[in-house]
């Protein structure tokens, strides 16, 4: 039979929910979460990677260090040289990957949420070409310092984001017409960014083409720290958002059903997932497909109903610095970052396509 | 004309959207701890009345009341803890299970260090139960058939544990056996108090199930009240367009429409092939 009228009328204290998957509760006091085991495992075997590779990274180059070298210099137990080498020169850049690939990973885990599509990214509602245009703006017309530059790219994205979002605007947002949309203006954004290449004379078009293909070479501690802090604050704002993000996976209807502020939540949203990838423009260049990829991999790895936030971080991260490893290190010369993650996100949408298309026959 | 009390209504309510406006000057109220079903033919803004009845859809004019209050002064999650809707069309992630989804029905109650307490979990597994999927609550829900999903979803809307619930053609796209379960799951609720309204396109279930019946056409409601009185010839004709006896159904005596159908003189007048 059915009780009802108040929850607290449910008296039936047995009542314990088979999820199919291992579920970690933690009651206590007005406290009561509920995590998969699953997702903790995995984040914290890629968290370990992430060490074993953040040592590895501080270790490699011209000057190669030993596992202990590089964590007595790290607790400032070094000689001068050996820490200026491990603290001043590699950890700027190796943090940068981490902290930026987190950054992307969640910027693409919101978007691909958001669209409900495993190929969104900021991308999609124009960010980078709209930030590829204003750097060009720039480089070309004003001839500008990289300070300018950079202005010129976060300008470019984060208008052209915002147009996508108005053009797309009909009774709130919606995610398929912003997809539409984008795609359009991205289209046009892009045909605008192949004529300003071509007025270019050839140092002007070199200059766009390294900014363009996103890399880590000159990351100082600076970039670092300001990047860092502002992705410091976003992440978490992403995670107290996350909540009504994964219930609006179920249809807007039923989110606003459920007590879901709808529109504001989902622009609050893309504000924080532009936002994140815009830090990362402005410190690196754009660097293309860790937003798109880690996302995926985290869901797959963890297994979860749809997207989350927190795998698709420690993925970004692991892949950024794993990227930039390969592009500083098993190159014949060091490559940008950008190129490595080109490649191998590409290699990932081919072997998506292949295994999709093969479940479908 | 009704002596019901009712928590939920609408009072000279105008719904629409941009500026197409489906219904004008509204008025309906949804009788206390009733099974009402609303009727009419396709887009007549049975919908449209459902969604501005939970607040979806904001009235241009006039008001829907809940608790004796206009429903937009209310705080978003609270409305979600009075008044619960299971949509036409919902998605389930992917990879999601039947137990997960279900529990995401408990979202206005849960905040983010709050997110699965002891109640949760006994009303995620009450509601799995009323709707008898409890065998079901560890498997993926893109694996089920499409009678198991429906019920899954109103399990959500269970979990949600409100004292009215709304649910929009919660019966199409099932076989008739899953459809008369589901029939008899929203009897079993109203008979213990909470007052459930649903859009059913099958005139005959809402006749039988029904505790009080609302026919619309063109955005207006043409007829409320008890099945007996409003399942009239005259009125499925005039609202349906279909020339029919109504007979009572032999089990539960409620009216029940028979369609004339052309060659007992039954033709409409709209169809000439």
């Amino acid at each position: 039979m059915i009780e009802h009228t108040h929850p607290s009328v449910l008296a039936d204290s047995k009542a314990r929910v088979q999820f199919g998957r291992r579920m970690l509760v933690l009651r206590r006091g007005s406290m009561a979460v509920r995590l998969e085991w699953r997702s903790i495992i995995v984040c914290l075997a890629v968290a370990g990677a992430i060490v074993v590779l953040v040592v590895l990274a501080l270790m490699t180059g011209s000057y190669p260090l030993s596992p202990a070298q590089v964590i007595s210099a790290l607790a400032g137990g070094e000689t001068s040289l050996i820490h200026d080498i491990v603290v001043e020169w590699r950890l700027p850049r190796v943090a940068a990957a981490v902290v930026f690939g987190a950054a992307l990973g969640v910027s693409g885990a919101i978007f691909q949420s958001l669209l409900r599509n495993p190929l969104a990214d900021p991308g999609i509602i124009g960010f980078s070409q709209g930030a590829y245009t204003g750097a060009l703006i720039v480089i070309l017309l004003v001839n500008g310092s990289y300070l300018q530059l950079v202005a010129g790219a976060l300008v470019g994205g984060v208008a052209t984001a915002v147009a996508v979002y108005v053009l797309a605007y009909r009774r709130g947002a919606q995610g398929f017409r912003m997809i539409v949309v984008g795609i359009g203006i991205s289209a046009m954004l892009g045909s605008l960014n192949t004529w300003l290449i071509l007025k270019a004379d050839l140092d002007q078009a070199l200059a766009a083409a390294a900014w363009g293909a996103g890399s880590l070479n000159g990351v100082s501690w600076d970039q670092v720290v300001i990047g860092g802090a502002c992705i410091v604050v976003l992440v978490p704002l992403a995670a107290s958002l996350s909540r009504p993000m994964r219930q609006m996976e179920l249809g807007d209807d039923s989110a606003a059903a459920q007590g879901v502020r709808v529109a504001p939540i989902r622009l609050a949203l893309i504000v924080v997932a532009v936002a994140l990838t815009a830090t990362v423009t402005a410190a690196s260049g754009p660097i293309a497909f860790i937003s798109l990829v880690a996302p995926q991999i985290g869901r797959r790895l963890a297994r979860t109903a749809g997207i989350t936030l927190a795998p698709a971080a420690f993925i970004g991260a692991l892949l950024c610095l794993l990227a930039d490893y390969i592009a500083q290190h098993a190159a014949p010369t060091p490559l940008p970052v950008g190129i490595i993650t080109v490649i191998l996100g590409g290699g990932y949408l081919g072997w998506l396509l292949f295994v999709e298309g093969r479940r479908r026959l | 004309m009704s002596m019901h009390t009712t928590r939920l209504q609408a009072d000279s309510a105008t719904f629409g959207y941009d500026k197409r406006v489906i219904s004008e000057r509204l008025s309906v109220a949804i009788p206390d701890e009733s099974l009402t079903m609303i009727v009419g033919p396709n887009a007549c803004g049975k919908s449209t009345l459902l969604r501005g009845l939970s607040r979806l859809l904001k009235p241009t004019a006039g008001q829907v009341i809940l608790d004796g209050a206009d429903i937009n002064s209310f705080a978003t999650r609270e409305v979600a803890r009075r008044v619960g809707l299971l949509p036409q069309s919902s998605i389930a992630p992917e990879g999601i299970t039947v137990a997960d989804l279900v529990a995401r029905g408990r979202y206005p109650h849960q905040s983010f260090m709050r997110q699965w307490t002891v109640e949760d979990e006994r009303a995620v597994a009450r509601a799995m139960e009323q709707t008898a999927i409890t065998d079901l609550s560890a498997r993926l829900v893109d694996e089920l058939s499409g009678g198991q999903r429906q019920r899954v979803w109103v399990a959500m809307a269970l979990a949600q544990h409100t004292g009215i619930l709304l649910l929009d053609e919660p019966t199409t796209f099932l076989d008739i056996t899953h459809q008369i379960e589901l029939l008899e799951l929203f009897t079993d609720l109203h008979q213990v108090g909470r007052t459930v309204v649903a859009v059913l396109h099958d005139l005959n279930h809402a006749a039988r199930y029904g505790t009080h019946l609302i026919a619309m056409k063109g955005g207006k409601v043409v007829a409320e009240g008890a099945p007996e009185q409003v399942v009239t010839a005259e009125l499925v004709e005039e609202v349906f367009g279909l020339r029919c006896l109504v007979v009572p159904d032999p089990v539960a005596g409620t009216p029940q429409v028979v369609p004339l159908g052309r060659e007992r003189g039954g033709d409409t007048g709209r169809v000439h092939l």
